[in-house]
């Protein structure tokens, strides 16, 4: 739905509201008003999420203070509750999603905007875009039954001939971990960076690639010396946006990520992250566990609020900078 | 003269490498989707029958049985959360795209940060405002849940939708003394109908498939929709549930299922397409 | 045109839904004023969550109830201790264990809605299993030692010297054991830890008993159907489910030493004689592992219904009374089939005993 803004939508709030300045009918204000209601709802409802969620894991806050994010501990019978595996096995899955997602994004992206031919454009859009809206369990049925038996001959190659490196130690297990969860997270998060950055490179002005051209150089100069440095901003901004769709998906990695609880680097090990931690034992969980899961979903919004905010606001920076230049 | 033709040619080949790369990355990504889709259709439709539709689940261990109640439990907790959602992010999309202001460009960020709460936690909040005090599992409380998750993407949609109605057609109307409220009610809300629908669709695509807080909230049902109040079954939650069970046979079902709620998706994909192309069109 | 039927389309997908709507006037709101609200004849629905060990055996009953009565129990497995959460939160009409709920959890139900009941249902055992091509089922023996080191993963390959001197006749393969575990609090996760706890002090001290533990093992799988979900995706795993599940999929499993170091394999006759032999307590909340029956398998034991004495809406309550009653012996005999061991007829007096003690309003709700 991404859409580059134009100098008329900046100026379109202004002028409607300047031209109804005349006092206002009673309907008006009642219509007004309702609007407005609903719009604050938005804000309440953000509000209302981020005070449930501190009320309820404030048990557990109080309890472990700091040693919650720095615990790797998870044990239920001495109520001893330490998250830093889950939070790990987040940052984890989402830095290995990244490194495929971003670059392959960046591919499909100056794929659609630059060199695909007119008549492929709108049907490759659209089925990247598709992929996008495949539900996350669909996904992660795939994940569970094609994608990890296909991985896992693949896995247990690599540790035997390159089991020296941490990464890639061994022992395997059958294709479901770490690794299947960031590969299923990449395949999630290229649509929505693939689109993000495709619309930052078509606000890049066609003089800008036409005076390289001109000088000369071949398609791929322009691209990467012309409209890729004036796209960055629009880069980052994707990229952290994948990264926040990548940090709060669930169904699928809980699937495939293989919900062991510890602190590694090894990429074959079976993980867990805070997402999938929250939906397979929130509904299980009795007394001070019930406000420790609480408080990991609060570290998981807080996390998912900072990416997102960052990721917007870099956006709409980025639009309003494209509008300025094109002026 | 050999120095500049072969850099020139290095030159030529690292443009047509990086060419091919791209377009191998969109290979790859549209691969990847037909990958998925391919193995959902030749899966689901090799145990998709009439009986899967129509009947209900089996005990465990007796052949056949289908997803009647799941399918039904998702066209009701899809209804009932789009007639929560759909008209208050209607109203705030109209904030946002005809008042707006300081408070606008809050709601708006609000909005798109919104947009990347996990749903997960958007499942907790619900079990913890709706399912503890009312006392039981519900398809309301479900609902409320996917309603949350639509809220912002509706909103969002219609505001864009509406800012696409030229400025003219508002001057117009307003020059001819008629009050604000009615000049958006008839004229900016009919010119941005069709985009509406379409951000509407979206957003019931996007919640269609909606599991996680499902989990904490639907619970499931074995005897079919028995009111808002009550426990509901539900399709994406029924495919986790059979997904990882070790029975063949569930496996079957939640490729069925899955390919149910994917032909679900890419119907309403492809119709917002064909929407969103006769408008430009 | 097009906008058009658009909106038409919207208002009649809207409209069908209201049609669709509930036709009974809305649930009785659960509390002590609640009494009847239901006209007698109509369908009663109870829900029900909990334990993943009897789902099998408790969706077979409930479908067989629903023709039987007017009463359509709908049962989630969920795991055990979401059972023991959701009862005690009120959210669900009965729960489900097959763990017994700890003195903090039963002080916890008991602040919300008075004493809280373990009744018994059925009995069933904990196989251990795993996935090892060219192994049959019952031909891998170990000792209750080597399966705690295993958990422990003190013990970390197959051709291990501690599984390979039990097993001399087998090759064993130079593999590393993945150890799968639930992943969600459990009652077949109590069991096993009951169990391990019971002939490991290392185990006692370090892991414990509960319905989810901090495990040193691998990986996680939800509920029976996960664990043995990931056994069977994972070559080299060892795993631990309810026997039926196993006996279903196919999937082998380990003969286990017993109490008189006799190696045996689950089967309704080592399951049942687990508990005979034993003092049942009055409130049934017993656990039966490691029995020193010689005949027994060593990790059996009772899964049970948990619900409150006190019930507050007596319609409902007196469909659950029934439901229970008729599950104490109509609904026994599916259990074979199914490989849940019938109860014994001295645990079935002692359940009855409970049942009938079930009031509303202090009126007892068995009508028997």
């Amino acid at each position: 739905m991404a859409r580059p803004q134009t100098i008329e939508d900046q100026t379109h709030g202004r002028a409607w509201r300047s031209l109804l300045r005349r006092p206002a009918s009673p309907g008006d204000r009642l219509f007004q008003g309702t609007t407005l209601l609903a719009a604050l709802s938005l804000l309440g409802l953000l509000l209302a999420m981020a005070a449930y969620l501190f009320y309820v894991a404030w048990p557990s806050i109080a309890r472990f203070g700091v040693r919650f994010l720095t615990g790797s501990t998870w044990d239920p019978v001495k109520e001893v509750f330490g998250a830093l595996p889950a939070i790990y096995g987040t940052l984890l899955t989402s830095a290995l999603a990244m490194l495929v997602a971003v670059p392959v994004s960046l591919g499909v992206a100056i794929f659609l905007a630059e060199l695909s031919p007119r008549w492929l454009r709108a049907p490759a859009s659209f089925l990247v875009e598709m992929l996008a809206a495949i539900p996350s369990v669909v996904l992660g049925l795939w994940g569970l039954f094609v994608m990890a038996p296909v991985l896992y001959p693949l896995e247990k190659w690599l540790a035997s001939s390159l089991g020296f490196v941490p990464l890639f130690r061994g022992p395997v297990f059958g294709g479901v971990n770490f690794l299947a969860g960031g590969l299923i997270l990449s395949i999630m998060a290229l649509p929505i960076i693939t689109a993000v950055v495709r619309d930052a490179i078509l606000t890049v002005p066609a003089a800008q690639r036409e005076a390289m051209l001109a000088l000369g150089a071949t398609r791929w100069e322009a691209i990467s010396q012309a409209v890729l440095p004036y796209a960055r901003s629009g880069i980052v901004a994707a990229s952290i946006l994948g990264l926040g769709r990548a940090v709060g998906e669930t169904m699928a990695v809980t699937m495939v990520v293989g919900n062991g609880y510890r602190l590694t680097a090894r990429l074959f090990a079976p993980g867990n992250t805070m997402a999938s931690k929250i939906a397979t034992q929130f509904n299980e969980a009795s007394g001070l566990e019930i406000n420790a899961l609480v408080e990991l979903a609060l570290v998981l919004f807080a996390v998912a609020l900072v990416v997102n905010l960052a990721g917007r606001l870099l956006v709409r920076w980025t639009v309003a900078r494209a509008a300025g230049g094109g002026q | 003269m050999m120095g500049a033709t072969r850099t020139y040619m290095r030159r030529r080949a690292t443009n047509y490498t990086m060419i091919a790369l791209c377009g191998l990355a969109t290979l790859a990504a549209v691969g990847i989707l037909l990958l998925v889709l391919g193995y959902t259709l030749v899966h689901g439709i090799a145990y998709l029958n009439l009986e899967f539709v129509t009947q209900t689940a089996r005990p465990l261990g007796e052949p056949g049985g289908g997803m009647r109640h799941e399918i039904v439990g998702t066209m009701v907790l899809v209804g009932l959360a789009s007639l929560l959602g759909i008209p208050v992010g209607l109203l705030a999309g109209t904030y946002l795209s005809e008042f707006g202001g300081r408070v606008g460009s809050l709601v708006r960020l609000v909005a798109d940060v919104l947009t990347g709460i996990p749903s997960v936690v958007v499942g907790i909040f619900a079990y913890a405002v709706l399912v503890r005090p009312m006392g039981t599992f519900s398809a309301l409380s479900a609902a409320v849940a996917l309603a949350i998750i639509m809220l912002p993407v509706v909103a969002r949609t219609t505001e864009e939708m509406m800012k696409l109605v030229p400025q003219t057609y508002r001057e117009a109307a307003l020059a001819l003394g008629i009050p604000r409220w009615r000049v958006i009610v008839s004229v900016v809300v009919p010119g941005a109908t069709v985009g509406i629908v379409t951000g509407s669709m979206l957003a019931v695509a996007r919640i269609a498939g909606e599991t996680a807080p499902l989990i904490f909230t639907a619970l499931g049902n074995r005897f079919g929709f028995a009111g808002l109040g009550e426990p509901i079954a539900a399709l994406p939650l029924q495919i986790w549930r059979y997904a990882v069970s070790p029975y063949d046979s569930w496996h079957q079902q939640a490729w069925a299922a899955a390919f149910l709620l994917v032909m679900l998706v890419l119907v309403i994909s492809v119709l917002v397409r064909w929407l969103t192309a006769s408008r430009h069109g | 045109m097009l906008r058009a039927r658009g909106v038409a389309s919207l208002l009649a997908v809207g409209l069908l839904l209201a049609a669709c709507g509930p036709t009974t006037q809305g649930t009785p709101t659960p509390g002590p004023s609640a009494g009847d609200t239901t006209p007698p004849g109509a369908t009663v629905r109870l829900n029900g969550a909990g334990a993943t060990f009897p789902y099998p055996l408790y969706s077979k009953w409930f479908d067989e109830y629903a023709e039987v009565s007017n009463t359509q129990v709908n049962y989630q497995s969920i795991g055990s201790g979401g059972g023991i959460r959701q009862i005690t939160e009120g959210t669900v009409d009965f729960g489900a264990s097959d763990g017994i709920m700890t003195a903090q959890q039963q002080v916890a139900a008991e602040q919300r809605g008075g004493p809280i009941l373990h009744i018994p249902m059925t009995m069933g055992s904990v196989a251990v299993v795993y996935n090892l091509p060219g192994i049959p089922s019952g031909q891998l023996k170990l000792t209750p030692e080597a399966l705690a080191d295993i958990y422990l993963k003190r013990i970390a390959k197959w051709n291990d010297p501690r599984i390979a001197q039990l097993n001399p006749g087998l090759s064993l393969p130079n593999q590393d054991i993945a150890v799968v575990h639930r992943s969600d609090g459990s009652g077949t996760t109590f069991i096993f830890t009951n169990y391990l706890s019971k002939v490991s002090q290392e185990w006692k001290e370090k892991v414990g008993n509960a319905t989810a533990v901090n495990w040193p093992g691998d990986v996680g799988g939800q509920g029976n159907e996960g664990v043995a979900g990931q056994v069977r995706q994972i070559p080299g795993a060892m795993g631990y489910v309810e026997v039926a599940y196993a006996k279903q999929n196919r999937i082998p499993w380990v003969a286990l030493a017993n109490a008189s170091r006799d190696f045996i394999e689950p089967s309704l006759e080592s399951t049942s004689a687990a508990a005979q032999g034993v003092d049942l307590p009055d409130d049934m909340k017993v656990m039966v592992t490691n029995s020193s029956n010689p005949q027994a398998y060593p990790i059996a034991g009772f899964t049970w219904l948990l619900m409150f004495v006190q019930q507050t809406d007596c319609n409902k309550g007196r469909a659950l009374v029934d439901m229970m009653w008729w599950a104490l012996h109509d609904g026994q005999q599916y259990g074979t089939a199914l490989d849940y061991a019938p109860l014994p007829p001295d645990a079935v007096r002692k359940a009855e005993a409970q049942v009938r003690s079930i009031t509303c309003g202090s009126q007892p709700l068995l009508e028997r």
